[in-house]
């Protein structure tokens, strides 16, 4: 009996305690990969392969999170990141999607890496709604919420930068003749139709166009192409390794082209010093995170705030890689995202806060460089300045160039 | 003209490269009777070595001269305690074995000297002999090195009893064991050779094409057709197989099918020699007793 009614009591309570606090919390939503501690996030990164110099990203990412657990996590929930390594290889890329979505049941992707592996799971994520969040890659075509509502890119796209540089071209050059040196692939390709719309009003002016394979031992021959064609531009469309050669090369022969480098190859730790700083004095390139060698921003609060993470939770990392700074920045704003879903962490949500970010200031993004997005805004960040290499940092010039100011 | 001469200055610069690799892979051949898939990574490996110790502040010949002799014992070893317990297995396994050492120094090496590329010092004044940007006393050093290293194996393998006794080896291992030849020692030695090659090769081409995990994974591909080229049982043969592959290419993707095929044309090259002269060009066809 005595049993019974406590059985009864017990009953009761627990009635009591879910009419009671459900109401209370009925905000409280959860899509797949959230409990009330954990938030699960997948990724694949190139930690192995051509591309593996990027996995820097990644890693530094993986450290960002640990920190942001060990503060206690996003609104009480730790961040379950899980990281996993394609080599680069679209097929790769496919399967272990698969498994971070099917298997893991991650409740997002987060700063996948790379145009063609990106691309191989485009509509896979968009077919089973999965946001594919602040992608690694600066093609155009993440930016297209009605035919891709779930795909969103981070970086400043290759047509903002090509147009960049053709407005540049435009008006410094007298009698423009430009080369191009790009690689043979997605992303070589990806980035010159982006440069292509963007350098419309110059395109009269390209004297030649030279591709190399990722797979070739130099890019020698393909400079002395160049310099053959006449060219007395150069847009330098390659990957950190064969941007460095290209440096070197162009010094050893005495050829001076205006250099243009694109900026996902301008990281000083892991192009311009390699290549030798005397030789890369006076490129050109565009940048919307903050250098890193550039003394001018040792004293700001962001630099050191990143400086002591760095310190302390990466501390093997090589703080001259540029993909140090992106693969922070990036972090910040995903968690900036979710701390915005506060208890609705579904995965609807997540694309709504992800989509009406306004004016958003980011650690370690340049001065004026904000982060906007909307429905129909899916390029978060588009505002660039130009840089100069002098000495052993890059000097920025002009004032903010911007893209949504154009639109 | 200058342009032609440039690609063709160019062409014998990326030329000397791939003989150097494939001096490594005629060596394995000629004393093992194999083709090893990971001699670029072992190369590789062996440069990064190099590198650290000239980061640590030893000059660059007295590293270089300790990075040939630590890859040397490393072939060695490697050939002692990974490949002997192969000996008798059937070619697919080695070749499983081969990919497998591939994968597991390119690994290595990412995780001890991560993948981003390193500048390796080059022991050559970066000075332009011509003034055009033709010939870099570098190019000149990096084919004066292999044409010395060709020169040394030619007389070690034609002159040496030592150099006999591997070939035999790896030709006829039986009728080498009945003359008295410790043919698994050979193997060794021939291992040990191979590596400190590939060792010479990778820090030659590091100063070129920049030091990274997967700085011989492109070049590895152009070495076995400039080896197949010219004879992969011939070490002249596929040193002149090499700077013929480089030398080709180049002025084929200038000319004639633009850069984007010139891989594809050093293939196609290979396919042709091998129909035609299945021993290359400077081959010598080994008639074998079975």
């Amino acid at each position: 009996m005595t049993i019974r009614r406590r059985g009864i009591l017990t009953t009761g309570a627990a009635v009591g305690l879910t009419l009671g606090i459900g109401p209370a919390r009925a905000a409280k939503k959860y899509g797949p990969g959230v409990t009330d501690t954990e938030i699960k996030i997948g990724q694949t990164m190139p930690y192995s392969g051509n591309a593996s110099a990027y996995g820097v990203a990644g890693r530094c990412q993986a450290a960002y999170f640990r920190m942001i657990n060990e503060a206690g996590g996003i609104n009480g929930r730790k961040i379950n990141f899980i990281s996993l390594d394609d080599g680069y290889s679209p097929p790769k890329t496919v399967e272990l999607a698969r498994q971070l979505v099917e298997r893991d049941q991650v409740l997002l992707l987060f700063y996948c890496l790379g145009t063609q592996t990106n691309t191989a799971i485009h509509k896979y994520m968009n077919q089973k709604k999965v946001p594919h969040l602040f992608l690694a890659t600066g093609a155009s075509k993440w930016g297209n919420p009605k035919d891709f509502p779930w795909s969103m890119g981070w970086s400043p796209d290759y047509h903002t930068e090509g147009s960049i540089y053709g407005k540049h071209i435009l008006a410094n050059a007298k009698d423009p003749k430009i080369g191009i040196l790009r690689q043979n692939d997605d992303m070589g390709n990806d980035y010159l139709d982006g440069v292509k719309e963007g350098l419309a009003a110059v395109w009269k002016h390209v004297v030649a166009d030279v591709t190399y394979e990722a797979t070739d031992p130099t890019v020698d021959s393909q400079i002395l192409q160049l310099r053959a064609s006449g060219a007395n531009i150069l847009l330098n469309i390659s990957t950190p390794k064969f941007a460095a050669q290209a440096i070197k090369k162009i010094a050893e022969i005495g050829w001076k082209p205006t250099h243009y480098l694109m900026s996902v190859a301008a990281s000083v730790g892991a192009v311009i010093k390699p290549a030798g700083m005397e030789n890369a004095q006076g490129i050109i390139t565009a940048q919307y995170a903050k250098d890193v060698t550039d003394p001018a921003w040792a004293t700001s609060p962001d630099f050191i705030a990143w400086n002591a993470f760095m310190d302390k939770w990466n501390p093997t990392a090589n703080k001259l890689e540029g993909s140090n700074v992106t693969g922070y920045a990036s972090a910040v704003t995903l968690v900036e995202v979710l701390k915005r879903c506060g208890d609705e962490l579904t995965r609807e949500n997540v694309m709504k806060q992800a989509a009406s970010l306004k004016k958003l200031e980011v650690p370690l993004l340049l001065p004026g460089v904000l982060i906007n997005t909307g429905p129909n805004d899916f390029y978060p960040i588009q505002s660039v300045r130009m840089a100069r290499f002098e000495g052993d940092h890059w000097v920025l010039f002009g004032d903010l160039l911007s893209r949504d100011a154009e639109a | 003209m200058e342009f032609f001469i440039q690609q063709t200055a160019a062409g014998l610069t990326s030329g000397a490269i791939y003989a150097c690799v494939a001096l490594g892979l005629v060596m394995i051949y000629v004393s093992t009777d194999h083709i090893n898939f990971a001699q670029g990574e072992m190369a590789m490996f062996a440069t990064y070595i190099a590198w650290m110790l000239i980061d640590a502040g030893v000059p660059f010949w007295l590293a270089f001269g300790l990075t040939a002799l630590i890859a040397f014992v490393g072939g060695l070893l490697i050939q002692r305690f990974i490949l002997k317990p192969l000996e008798t297995a059937p070619v697919l396994a080695l070749v499983v074995c081969f990919i497998a050492l591939l994968s597991i120094f390119n690994a290595l090496a990412g995780m001890i000297w991560s993948y981003t590329i390193k500048q390796f010092p080059s022991p050559f004044p970066q000075y332009d002999i011509s003034g055009h940007g033709l010939v870099s006393v570098q190019q000149l050093g990096v084919v004066a090195v292999t044409l010395v290293m060709l020169g040394i194996l030619t007389v070690f393998f034609r002159y040496t009893t030592l150099g006999l006794a591997m070939r035999a080896a790896a030709q006829n291992a039986s009728s080498a064991r009945l003359m008295g030849v410790r043919v698994s020692w050979m193997l060794a030695l021939g291992w040990g050779l191979a590596a400190a090659i590939g060792s010479i090769a990778g820090m030659l081409v590091a100063p070129i094409v920049f030091l990274d995990p997967n700085m011989m994974t492109g070049i590895l591909v152009y070495g076995f057709a400039g080896a197949l080229v010219g004879g992969i049982g011939n070490p002249m043969g596929a040193v002149a197989g090499g700077f013929i592959v480089g030398v080709l290419e180049n002025l084929v993707g200038s000319y004639i099918i633009g850069n984007e095929l010139k891989l594809t044309f050093a293939l196609v090259v290979v396919v042709g020699v091998l129909i035609l002269k299945p021993a290359g060009l400077f081959g010598q066809i080994i008639v074998k007793r079975v």
